[in-house]
């Protein structure tokens, strides 16, 4: 008893890293794959450009209503293109059989669902936030507003990724998987459209936005703690 | 008594459409559920019973 | 008493007990929608701010709290059943989710009638008329994710999987819904402000929530009879009980 308590107590640094390091294993895997397969993830980019930009031709280009529809209508894309990406979440390792190798391994389950989660953000909400501000010009935000945009953006795709993860884990394999996802996960990302959009409104009719940053910050941590444990409970599931 | 006649309850002081309309779409909507749920309770027990007599066959 | 209850966890004998009961609370609701609308509608007096179109309070109200409670009854047993492992309890989230969706649209319908006479529009995007209609998104997303699965036991995981995510979330689209809607206030109105109810309209409202709460229990209890005997058809005492139907 003794032996093993201390065996506990003095972990060497290998054991204590071992967790670390298996996720940033799952995280490079993941981005490097998607590196080498560039058109799959460009789609959902490119997706939420256009989306954007359809916007202007259909109300008008008048900068005044632009300005005023650009913050909703720039989060309410960037929600659409993350919902796009994220039937791939699991499936491509679902189908290879990778995934269940993942899941006999002795690490937890919810490191995969963490690391899969963070994976798909640095890939679909990096360059979400590097395209912002051109978005921003086009709807003729000014440059504290896009400041404030791309602020709350880098807050909320966090969360978008990793609710969507526990989406694309319920969803996994089954028929028609991409529009089921968007009915089961569009609802669940409301506080964050509400908070990340209601910031860069703030920011422009001068009330100020630390508030709405603060509660989607909070939201951040919420869905951080509790979206990986449903996520693998979700894939132990649907592995069944 | 709140109704001088059957007119007066069924103009609900002008708001019948709003008043009527509402009322309608609860019993249309638990009627349907009910008629719903009964025919789908028959169709069950008709088809279970059918299995079963395949079964013994 | 715990001996009983696990009785009751077995779904043959739950089939049992819920053909006995389902007829009393339909009929109680049944009796209850009776007495609650003659108050609703001869009893109680000519609200002196919104003449007659308040009586839509009296179906208004019960259905919003209704689609609300069940949804939490809802997550109660996908909690239970993922805790313990009791199939009773997801087959009684899967009889309960379709009452919980009609309500919620029934909610939702009541409300636009009683607001365009109220507030000269159909539909605000007022905090609470918002959090229903998510909700009702939340029901048909359950809904959708079951039709999607055809396997059992997976299904009733992933949708008590999804029903506990949508109860940790409810409160926090609420929050915001709330949030957003005092920043917006010019483009809608509040409803905060209720009138001061007289007491007699507050009875017949209460009685008519109780009509509607067994009302759903009544419907619950038949349907989750039928998923009952679809799941145990290849059981003995199924076999028994429709050769004695015939």
């Amino acid at each position: 008893m003794t032996a093993m308590a201390s065996a506990y107590d003095t972990p060497s640094a290998d054991d204590s890293f071992a967790p670390m390091r298996f996720l940033g294993t799952v995280i490079r895997r993941d981005v490097l794959l998607a590196a080498r397969r560039r058109g799959d993830w460009l789609t959902s980019q490119f997706f939420f450009v256009m989306v954007v930009s359809m916007f202007p031709l259909g109300i008008g280009p008048e900068p005044e209503i632009l300005r005023m529809i650009g913050p909703g209508v720039v989060w309410v894309a960037a929600l659409l293109a993350s919902l796009l990406s994220l039937p791939r979440l699991f499936a491509e390792d679902f189908r290879d059989g990778s995934l269940e190798q993942m899941l006999l391994s002795p690490e937890p389950t919810v490191l995969v669902t963490l690391g899969k989660a963070l994976a798909h953000w640095c890939i679909y909400g990096i360059p979400l936030l590097i395209i912002t501000p051109v978005l921003g010009i086009q709807f003729s935000l000014p440059a504290e507003a896009i400041g404030v945009l791309v602020l709350s953006l880098l807050i909320g795709t966090p969360i978008l990724s990793l609710l969507g993860s526990v989406g694309a884990a319920l969803t996994l394999g089954l028929r028609g998987g991409g529009v089921l996802l968007t009915l089961l996960i569009l609802p669940l990302y409301v506080p964050a459209l509400i908070f990340g959009a209601g910031a860069v409104d703030g920011a422009l009719s001068g009330v100020g936005y630390s508030a709405h940053l603060s509660l989607l910050a909070a939201f951040l941590v919420l869905t951080l703690m509790v979206a990986p444990w449903v996520a693998a409970a979700a894939l132990r599931v649907s592995l069944e | 008594m709140n109704w001088a006649s059957w007119d007066a309850f069924w103009a609900m002081g002008g708001y019948g459409l709003y008043v009527w309309g509402s009322y309608a779409a609860v019993v249309v909507g638990v009627g349907l559920e009910i008629f719903l749920l009964r025919r789908s309770h028959a169709n069950l027990i008709k088809r279970l019973k059918r299995m079963q007599t395949w079964e013994k066959q | 008493m715990s001996i009983a209850w696990f009785k009751y966890s077995s779904p043959m004998t739950f089939y049992g007990l819920a053909g006995h009961l389902a007829p009393w609370f339909g009929w109680g609701a049944a009796i209850l929608a009776v007495i609650g609308l003659y108050i609703g509608f001869f009893v109680a007096p000519t609200d002196f701010q919104q003449g007659e179109a308040y009586r839509v309070i009296f179906i208004h109200v019960p259905a919003a709290w209704m689609s609300m409670f069940i949804y939490l009854v809802m997550a109660f047993w996908s909690a239970v059943g993922l805790a313990w492992n009791t199939r009773l309890s997801f087959m009684m989230a899967r009889a309960l989710a379709p009452t919980g969706a009609l309500f919620a649209f029934l909610s939702l319908w009541t409300g636009a009638f009683w607001g365009k006479p109220m507030w000269g529009a159909w539909w605000v995007w007022d905090a609470r008329l918002t959090s229903a209609l998510i909700l009702f998104f939340l029901y048909v997303g359950i809904m959708a994710l079951w039709a999607a699965i055809d396997d059992r036991r997976r299904g009733d995981r992933a949708g008590a999987l999804l029903i506990l995510v949508g109860a940790i979330n409810v409160p926090i689209i609420y929050f915001s819904v709330k949030w957003w809607n005092t920043l917006h206030q010019g483009a809608s109105i509040s409803l905060t402000k209720a009138p001061s109810m007289a007491s007699i309209m507050l009875t017949g409202m209460l009685i008519m929530a109780f009509a509607a709460w067994f009302y759903s229990i009544a419907v619950a209890l038949v349907r989750v009879r039928g998923i009952i005997l679809e799941r145990e058809r290849q059981t003995e005492w199924v076999k028994v009980l429709l050769e004695q139907r015939s």
